[in-house]
């Protein structure tokens, strides 16, 4: 069956609502990808300090932090996206000028915790 | 009393009874991976460039095996919860979409054990030293 399968995103035009919800799934994925790149850290630790060194050695390289600052700011943005999408599951902020301001303010603390992570 | 399976509720239109259950859990294991990311991210950033020592050190300190295997065991149970909606949103065909599905939980599964039993290693290792 040919039926037109859910979610065709294209045919809208963009909106701070769709936007975000995209970047919502996007930023999910990313860290998923994050996730196992992270884990390879810990999983060669056992290995002894040689080649625990030669992965670290990949994962804080310069492009690795570059890598790394980019995986954080999507990882944040997801955490902070889903404190909001929490709230609107208890039926909260959920008027239109909410949810414009509490995106501003997802947008705002990814960033922030970003610089912070970046700089601790 | 109800002698039907799940299943065969769910094919006579009836509720299987666990429709709710994947979109709990996925609220449950974002709500406990706020602070555990935190936590973690911030944790591990403050060890960066220092090495094995410094990485073996904090891990066999009290409570940082427990929080981060916690924080591994919530973020792959996360993933697998979410990247089964995905593969649900955009696998039309079914056997593709069961197979794919099975595929992530087993590779995230396989993933998750052995970064927890690395930890847990690690640990040991690391206050013998």
């Amino acid at each position: 069956m040919d039926r037109p399968i859910s979610p065709h995103l294209t045919i809208y035009k963009p909106q701070v609502t769709s936007v975000m919800s995209v970047l919502h799934r996007a930023s999910g994925l990313v860290s998923i990808a994050a996730l196992l790149w992270i884990s390879l850290l810990f999983i060669a630790a056992p290995y002894g300090e040689q080649r625990f060194e030669a992965v670290a050695g990949i994962v804080f390289s310069w492009p690795g932090k570059v890598l790394l600052a980019f995986l954080a700011l999507s990882l944040f943005y997801h955490l902070c996206n889903g404190i909001r999408h929490l709230a609107w599951d208890t039926a909260r902020g959920l008027t239109m000028p909410a949810i414009r301001s509490s995106a501003v303010w997802v947008l705002a603390a990814a960033v922030v915790l970003t610089l912070l992570v970046l700089i601790v | 009393m109800d002698y039907r399976s799940p299943l065969s509720r769910a094919r006579g239109l009836g509720s299987a009874g666990q429709g709710v259950h994947h979109w709990r859990m996925q609220r449950f294991s974002a709500v406990a991976l706020v602070p555990l990311t935190l936590w973690f991210a911030f944790s591990l950033a403050s060890l960066d460039g220092n090495g094995y020592t410094a990485f073996a050190e904090w891990l066999s300190r009290p409570w940082v095996p427990a929080l981060a295997s916690l924080f591994f065991a919530a973020a792959y149970y996360h993933a697998a919860l979410g990247i089964q909606v995905v593969i649900e949103d955009y696998v039309s065909r079914e056997s593709t979409r069961v197979a794919l599905i099975l595929f992530a939980n087993l590779v995230l599964l396989l993933l998750a054990v052995s970064t927890i039993v690395s930890i847990l290693v690690t640990a040991l290792q690391g206050s013998n030293a």
